[in-house]
């Protein structure tokens, strides 16, 4: 359809611009000239990718802008394309790095040029992954991740990054070599690992189950589900502000990008069979975590453990295989991804001025912060899951779409949103509102102009989502379809089948 | 299929001229006396790089000599490149090292040569009796270089002890070796490999001592116990040589006699070689975790490296083979462009081995740092980097011959290994920095770009490598 690699262009635009960053003097000019490359670098990559969501087929569930060009050989290719699940992803990542980029303006002096070119080589890293049509293309993007986010991390991080920073890379890691291993196996099995002849391949039911575990090892980390959650608030709160904001917007969705891309509809039987365990694990997710989220002094932690109870509803969602909890998984992921990382920016905001994430240090921000003030209530509202907001139609979606499967684990999901409304409340209250009292708040300063620039698109893409989320659901409509066409057609043949 | 295989003595062209040239070599030492090194050094290396030509320039297909028990086919002339190419590192980066530790002596470089010679002889090797040979001529230097600091005690200790233990081995392959001649009947592998359904558990016996020798030389566990000390205590480019050409020319021998002499027990000896891989990655990765010395860590991480590349030979297929030889090209890259670092840690009161002396290196050494990085990286088998693809070859063949534990465990394995070179990169990245290293010598600096640039670039073009790899390993089957 197009005559140009788009795809590539836009997986591989950031890698040129931290190129050409790592050539800049290391001095203050360097460092300053670094932020304007890196900032001008993930706008450019933004725009070109908004050229795909222009040209993007929307009545169209296949992939669309492919790629193909020989590389390992022997049915392992440089294979490319987005189609209606994958695309929503690929532009939420280029939309939050210019963000985060801005947001590490002023609040990241010390090696800024090795910090840009970090995360520039990550977004090319993510944008991969949603992109790449072959397993193992996928794989390396996927675990290629890992080394900027450990060092983003490790280098800018708090007090405790060193632990922090292993944690999250050992988690990942451990969870992800075992997907290695089933990646091989669907290898051996279908000959090739062509993500789009994968997706219509029958595996035998024995490698399903095996191949799904695997998968779920992966995914379930790097989503992250209970009991395998514990790495993300210590990586959440020792991380630097962008460094959280892209674990929460774009690092977790690849575990729910995974399991749509790979989990549903390679193996479905599989994922019939042991949907009541992610059924199990989501509610205990949402339920548990929030009532972690309650006790939480740190505000980064709070909103980390939240984060767990979202993603549990996504899970939940996606395993229903209806047609309200895809989407609404699918739509929940981009919202927390919008949400999560514009809080992220809120407590960014305080701790740069304060030096501080304790709960206990503020109180009454709004006398003296009142812009602020507005921009955190939005998004503490669409955390909490607010009619009008884009996490209320999220939660619904996935609500409903789970309730035509199972009530009870509806029903019980449904406390979580109470629970939600209850620590998030709790935290605007206590940081935002009552008396001014602490001396060193006297002084403290609203946001200033660059910080609006960072905050107010978010707010706008909050609300407007929140009232007209056709856009979102329209894109992955077509491919939401026909996954689950396909889903429920290989399991009802199957059923037949053992029926005769 | 296979066409008839040209015999002539022209296969051993390569060798006859490391073979001549190394004796010029030490005509021209003895007679020049004290100014020879600089210029033995150089042209030892051209001589390995003639050599090397003229591995690729022989004609192609397979090449026989002295009655079959000298072999040149491609699998002989992708390990050959590899040690060749080991062997030359090894003297390049020996360079400063010992202009700055006065230990120049022509003799470094002349055996290194002759030990190379026996590389050639090892991998070309098709019968118990020039194995042996190849492997003694091979050996016999390495413990010499090993003491060469003969003031050091802790030189000449790892000499001894490499030494001592490595005659207990070579009597162990012998006694084996007599025990297959004993049951079979003959030396030759394709005459083993022959008599070898009939023969019996005898024949078994004498495949373990076999192996517990080839173990030794590529120091998998559980033979593995002479490779710290020895790492630790040989001159550090000494180390690195050990670290790469003889472990690909063990790594050779041991899958030729695997995979041709003993094809019909291949049942048998693929549980051997999957216990010694296991617990080499095993024993790899846990015992690496506490060292504070980075060259007792480097023989850790060639212990665990060499149970990676053992999982693609308990494969015992033709995938897994092409495996082992991505696997050992892979590594040979990591181990020089690694140790081109270590060489270069120096500061004013000599060589510094521990690791918490890497300390900043990001902030001092920027770029030397971010090298040193991605081969820690690429070690731990993180994509995009080489390593990963080395491991995906061996594993995939693995996966694919039903070894699922062996996989499994091999994996996770890594994961343990990964805690250990990420606290190398942690060091090196997260702490404040240590003072300034000397500046590093150019050919270190050579050799360290190289390596380096070659791990992070393979994923861009792999198929190259790997269908030599393919091309090398079908011509043992």
């Amino acid at each position: 359809m197009t005559s140009w690699p788009i795809l590539s262009v836009v997986t591989f635009l950031p890698i040129v611009g931290a190129l050409f960053i790592a050539c800049l003097r290391d001095d203050e000019a360097g460092a300053r000239n670094a932020r304007w490359v890196a900032l001008w670098t993930t706008l450019l990559t933004f725009a070109v990718s908004l050229i795909l969501v222009w040209r993007f087929d929307l009545s169209s569930a296949d992939f669309q802008f492919l790629e193909k060009h020989p590389w390992l050989g022997g049915g392992i290719s440089y294979s490319m394309g987005v189609d209606g699940i994958s695309l929503p992803f690929v532009i939420l990542t280029t939309a939050v790095m210019p963000i985060s980029i801005a947001a590490s303006w002023t609040s990241i002096q010390r090696r800024v040029r090795a910090y840009m070119i970090a995360f520039l080589v990550l977004e090319t890293l993510m944008v991969g992954t949603f992109c790449a049509l072959d397993l193992v293309l996928f794989y390396l993007f996927f675990e290629g991740g890992l080394i900027p986010m450990f060092l983003i991390i490790g280098v800018w991080g708090g007090p405790r990054r060193v632990y922090a920073s292993f944690k999250f890379f050992l988690y990942t890691f451990a969870g992800s070599v075992l997907m290695l291993l089933a990646i091989m196996a669907m290898y051996w099995q279908a000959g090739t690992t062509d993500i789009p002849t994968l997706l219509h391949h029958a595996f035998p039911r024995y490698l399903q189950t095996w191949a799904w575990f695997a998968f779920l090892a992966s995914f379930a980390v790097k989503m992250p589900m209970w009991p395998v959650h514990t790495w993300l608030p210590d990586a959440h709160v020792e991380a630097p502000t962008a460094g959280s904001v892209i674990l929460a917007a774009i690092l977790l969705k690849m575990g729910g990008y995974g399991f749509l891309r790979f989990s549903l509809p390679m193996f479905p039987q599989a994922s019939v069979e042991l949907a009541p365990l992610i059924y199990a694990l989501s509610v205990v997710a949402i339920v548990y975590t929030s009532l972690v989220a309650l006790m939480q002094e740190d505000v980064k932690k709070l909103i980390a453990y939240s984060s767990v109870a979202h993603m549990g509803f996504v899970t939940m969602g996606l395993f229903a295989m209806t047609a309200q909890g895809v989407a609404g998984g699918i739509f929940q992921m981009i919202s927390h991804g919008i949400v999560s990382a514009a809080l992220f920016l809120c407590v960014g905001v305080i701790y740069d001025r304060m030096h501080t994430r304790e709960i206990a240090a503020y109180g009454g921000l709004v006398n003296r912060m009142p812009v602020y003030a507005f921009a955190f209530m939005v998004f503490t509202l669409a955390n909490v899951g607010l009619p009008g907001t884009s996490g209320f139609v999220g939660e619904f979606l996935t609500l409903i779409g789970t309730f035509r499967v199972n009530n009870w684990v509806a029903t019980l999901a449904t406390l979580g949103t109470i629970l939600s409304a209850a620590y998030a409340l709790w935290l605007y209250r206590k940081v935002i509102f009552g008396k001014l009292e602490k001396p060193s708040l006297f002084h403290i300063n609203d946001i200033g102009w660059r910080e609006i620039a960072v905050l107010a698109p978010l707010v706008i893409l909050t609300i407007v989502f929140g009232v007209y989320p056709k856009p979102v659901l329209d894109m992955s409509a077509a491919s939401v379809t026909q996954l689950i066409d396909n889903f429920e057609h290989a399991v009802s043949s199957v059923q037949t089948a053992a029926v005769r | 299929m296979i066409a008839a295989p040209t015999t002539g003595i022209i296969a051993l062209l390569p060798e006859f001229v490391l073979a001549g040239g190394a004796m010029v070599l030490l005509m021209m030492g003895a007679f020049r006396g004290e100014r020879s090194p600089a210029v033995t050094d150089v042209l030892s290396i051209i001589l390995l790089v003639l050599a090397g030509v003229l591995v690729i320039l022989l004609p192609a297909g397979k090449l026989v000599a002295f009655d079959g028990s000298f072999v040149v086919d491609d699998f002989a002339r992708f390990l050959k490149i590899l040690a060749i190419l080991g062997s030359a590192a090894a003297i390049l980066m020996s360079i400063d090292y010992d202009a700055r530790e006065k230990q120049q002596r022509f003799e470094y470089s002349v055996l290194i040569v002759l030990s190379t010679l026996g590389m050639l002889m090892l991998i070309s090797a098709a019968d118990l009796i020039a194995l042996y040979l190849g492997l003694e001529l091979m050996s016999l230097p390495l413990y010499v270089v090993a003491a060469s600091h003969r003031t050091s005690l802790r030189s000449t200790e790892a000499g001894l002890k490499y030494f001592v233990l490595g005659a207990l081995s070579s009597g162990m392959l012998l006694y084996g070796a007599s025990l297959v001649y004993g049951f079979t009947g003959t030396v030759s592998f394709a005459g083993i490999a022959k008599s070898a359904a009939e023969s019996g558990p005898g024949l078994i016996f004498g495949l373990v001592f076999l192996f517990a020798g080839f173990c030794f030389k590529v120091s998998a566990v559980p033979f593995h116990m002479w490779t710290p000390d020895v790492y630790e205590g040989a001159p550090t480019p000494v180390t690195a040589f050990f670290a790469a050409a003889p472990k690909v020319a063990g790594i050779a021998m041991f899958v030729r006699a695997a995979v041709v002499a003993f094809p019909g027990i291949t049942a048998q000896w693929q549980e051997i070689v999957a216990f010694v891989s296991i617990a080499s990655m095993l024993l790899g990765s846990f015992a690496a975790i506490g060292q504070r010395n980075i060259k007792r860590l480097m023989a850790y991480s060639s212990i665990g490296h060499m149970g990676f590349a053992l999982v693609g030979l308990a494969a015992g297929t033709s995938e897994g083979v092409q495996g082992v030889l991505v696997y050992m090209a892979i590594y040979v890259t990591m181990t020089l462009g690694t140790f081109a670092v270590i060489l270069s840690m120096r500061r004013n009161g000599g060589m510094v081995e521990s690791i918490d002396q890497l300390a900043g290196l990001a902030r001092t050494h920027p770029t030397m740092a971010f090298l040193m990085a991605m081969l820690l990286f690429s070690m731990a088998g993180v994509p995009p980097l080489a390593g990963f693809f080395a491991k995906f070859y061996v594993f995939v063949a693995a996966i694919k011959a039903g070894l699922y534990v062996l996989a499994v465990i091999g994996v996770l394995a890594s994961v343990v290994g990964a805690y250990y070179y990420l606290a190398i990169v942690k060091v090196m990245y997260f702490d404040e920095p240590a003072e300034r290293f000397y500046r590093m010598a150019n050919e270190l600096k050579v050799v360290l770009g190289v390596c380096a640039l070659f791990n992070i670039l393979f994923c861009l073009y792999p198929a190259l490598l790997v269908g030599v790899a393919s091309a090398a390993a079908h011509s043992l089957f």
